[in-house]
């Protein structure tokens, strides 16, 4: 079946240049039939997209060692939830997933668009298209996943950092934002290709936009618990450069997700909101390419490769082309409204932004300068830890307090009266908590307590904007407690949801802060019956245990747990040899106290040959926020996505309205 | 092989007639020009962005006000401007002042 696979990435390929072309012309000339040809174009190259999906994977299933790239990323032994897995372990697999969910993308919002706004529409197409041809051209060219040899008889396996269930939603919930993004960027695009002002893209891609910000976001959260667990060295973020590929166009899309409320409320930074959308897309291109191309070393990036040149050649495509089309439409997109006052929301907003994109831009220099170091010097540089970590306080802390000022100022201006009301409270919270802190000696860290105080700051104002409008409500209408607080988010989803996806925010900055700001660590090499002290627990190393799993054999330490003397039961940490792959894996142990929020974290560094084991272990306070902040996160997520009769109704009539004839 | 080639000549077949269904639909379609908003249009639109702005304004300003985010005076000197804007915005929305709508988007500058 490699046959039909090529054939059928042949024919994706063909597809999306059709879509370019004829959509092009459609939209230049403005014809309706060639337009909707256009259209259709990439709606099969979705269909010819999934057939050649469907080919890889089920020769990845089927162990089918003839072709090239299952003989590589997979074995005989490889249990079958891996093995599918495995369809993105690599480099093509993954630029196939790429192309699948773009043209997937893509067929969703021209299906859903197509009839409301067509002129649009018609101009989306091509920009569609153009990325489209951009990667099915990867894939049909640079790396084909449909590579042949004659069969060996088993495979190399699949990298066994990746055999962890995190791996099998962490790298598609990325691509689901990486590509997601794509959204966006194209109906900006299609909107100044269009001559259009109107806000009629950012109706037509919010919830898009939102989608892939929420995968991207839940994917990061994954791909940082499988660090945690799999990587084994006592961290969940270590600011790598393929981890960063993923946090800048997150960041980015918070940017334009904040600053697109201001002109749909005031009318203002369009300029602003378009340059936001090329930067986040741009963004995830320089995501793809990094942890593609193998340019960077990091433990995430798999692969040495070609497409390197391709990649740069396309993003600077985008950029250079984006930023001469939003250069060419300045003078439609000048804003007829102004800031009326520094103290109000869209200020607000404005700040924060402003923090979102320096931090954005921050992180990618420290990205960038070693591989610009490397490519003009020829020296290799990097950029440590200590670099972003400054950074994140210096933008990081203002941006959680901004998170708490932002919804108790009121749009267009407050008066100083009024900001002492509604911000008493608040700040009595976050002063109280401040003071209870440093009494409690959390004063050990500076920034810490900062976060804490911030936190409790945050957590304060989204508590009184609930308790203030559940009252108003309840005022209005009447009925219930529960019913008004209902009716409130049910009103407002956008901005009680976006209150919910905060107090996400303020949960993991209380999780990042106290596992790193306050966490304990202690080391030493352990003989059977051998202690070892740190915070509260007492581990006492009790030997080693050897078994053999599906596809390797596991040795662990058996490490009993007490804490302030009741015993905990035990945790294993130790090492997989995998037979295939010929690799050896860390595995740690962790305890996990769901009432406080902290974690035991064990690893066996080495296990020696003499039964002796060298173990560090962690005592990471309230680290487990973190994962919880991901629940919240998708909570508040969902409650802003929910569809809104209400606006949908508001929006039918604006749009109906203005195409309907003038009658005079 | 043999399966591989029937299901590539299916798809490639599906996909020549899905690209091409616009024209096999409408082989001699009474126009083929892509509906484009005319200079009206837009105004019309832009009118209208400007009222749901505006009352969306108007009721985050209650809502503000009775939370007591917004005080008396703030209030007071914000809702007018707001109101007038909606009512504006409104006003040119009504079929009477179509008309004046259209002349005054023809007019250049």
């Amino acid at each position: 079946m490699p046959e039909l696979g090529r054939a059928a990435l042949v024919a994706t390929l063909g597809l999306a240049l059709y879509a370019l072309v004829a959509g092009s012309v459609a939209a230049w000339k403005g014809r309706r039939r060639l337009a909707l040809s256009a259209q259709n174009a990439l709606v099969a190259a979705f269909a010819t997209s999934l057939v050649a999906s469907v080919v890889l994977a089920s020769a990845l299933v089927r162990n089918d060692f003839s072709f090239v790239y299952a003989a590589q990323h997979t074995s005989r032994d490889l249990p079958t939830g891996y093995t599918i897995s495995a369809f993105w372990g690599g480099q093509e697999g993954s630029l196939l997933l790429w192309l699948l969910i773009l043209t997937g993308y893509s067929t969703a919002v021209l299906l859903v668009n197509r009839r409301s706004a067509r002129d649009l529409v018609a101009w989306v197409t091509p920009v569609l298209g153009a990325v489209t041809v951009f990667f099915a051209f990867l894939v049909v060219v640079v790396a084909t996943p449909f590579a042949t040899q004659a069969a060996p008889p088993d495979g190399n396996g699949l990298n066994p950092s990746l055999q962890n269930p995190y791996m099998m939603a962490h790298p598609p919930l990325l691509y689901l934002g990486f590509v997601g993004l794509t959204v966006p960027f194209a109906f900006a695009m299609g909107a100044l290709l269009a001559r259009r002002t109107d806000e009629r893209w950012i109706v037509a891609t919010r919830r898009w936009t939102l989608v892939a910000w929420t995968a991207l976001g839940v994917g990061q959260l994954l791909g940082s618990h499988w660090a945690y667990e799999e990587v084994g060295w006592g961290g969940y973020y270590a600011w790598d450069p393929v981890e960063n590929a993923a946090l800048m166009p997150w960041l980015a899309a918070t940017a334009f997700l904040h600053s697109v409320m201001i002109q749909e409320k005031r009318g203002m930074l369009r300029v602003w909101n378009h340059l936001l959308v090329v930067l986040a897309f741009s963004l995830s291109l320089f995501g793809t390419f990094l942890t593609r191309s193998g340019i960077v070393s990091s433990i995430h990036s798999f692969t040495q490769s070609s497409i390197g040149p391709w990649f740069l050649f396309f993003i600077c495509i985008v950029v250079f082309g984006s930023l001469a089309l939003v250069f060419a439409r300045l003078p439609l997109l000048r804003s007829k409204t102004r800031l009326e006052s520094l103290v109000s929301r869209e200020a607000t907003f404005l700040y924060n932004n402003l923090l979102l994109v320096a931090l954005t831009l921050t992180i990618l220099w420290g990205v960038a300068y070693p591989i610009l170091h490397e490519a003009v010097v020829g020296e290799s540089r990097i950029v440590g830890p200590g670099y972003y970590n400054f950074f994140l306080r210096v933008f990081g802390l203002p941006l959680l307090l901004l998170m708490g000022i932002g919804p108790l100022v009121a749009w267009r201006r407050a008066s100083l009266r009024s900001l002492g009301l509604t911000f008493a409270w608040p700040a009595g919270v976050a002063l109280l908590v401040g003071l209870a802190l440093l009494a409690l000696g959390a004063g050990s860290s500076i920034p810490g307590l900062i976060a804490y105080t911030f936190s409790a700051f945050v957590l304060a104002s989204i508590a009184l904007e609930f308790i203030r409008g559940t009252r108003a409500r309840r005022s209005l209408a009447g009925g219930s407690w529960p019913g008004a607080f209902s009716a409130l988010i049910g009103r407002n989803r956008r901005r009680y949801g976006g209150y919910v996806v905060h107090a996400a925010i303020v949960l993991l900055a209380i999780g990042v802060a106290g596992s790193s700001a306050y966490d304990t660590v202690g080391e030493r090499r352990l003989a059977a019956g051998d202690t070892l002290a740190v915070g509260d627990y007492r581990l006492t190393y009790r030997g080693l245990e050897e078994r053999e799993a599906a596809n390797a054999t596991e040795v662990r330490a058996v490490v009993a747990v007490e804490r302030n003397g009741e015993a905990l039961g035990t945790v294993e940490a130790g090492k997989n040899a995998y037979t295939a792959e010929r690799q050896v894996s860390n595995e740690v142990g962790i305890r996990s106290d769901l009432l406080t929020g902290e974690d035991l974290f064990v690893i066996a560094e080495q296990v020696n040959a003499d039964g002796t084991v060298y173990i560090r272990a962690f005592v990471k306070p309230l680290v487990n926020l973190i994962w919880l902040a991901g629940l919240v996160f998708v909570l508040g997520a969902l409650i802003t996505l929910w569809p809104d009769a209400r606006e949908q109704r508001r929006l039918a009539l604006r749009y109906e309205g203005a195409e309907a004839p003038v009658r005079t | 092989m043999n399966v591989a080639l029937l299901l590539g000549a299916l798809l490639a077949a599906g996909c020549v007639v899905l690209v091409a269904l616009p024209y096999l639909r409408e082989p001699r379609p009474l126009g083929d020009a892509l509906e484009e908003p005319s200079e009206l249009d837009r105004r019309r639109l832009e009118l209208a962005e400007t009222r749901d702005r505006a009352l969306a304004a108007l009721k985050e300003l209650e809502l503000d006000h009775r939370t007591g985010k917004v005080s008396d005076d703030d209030y007071r000197a914000l809702v007018g401007p707001l109101r007038r804007e909606a009512a504006e915005a409104l006003r040119a929305l009504e079929p009477r002042a179509g008309a004046a709508a259209r002349v005054k988007a023809e007019r250049p500058g």
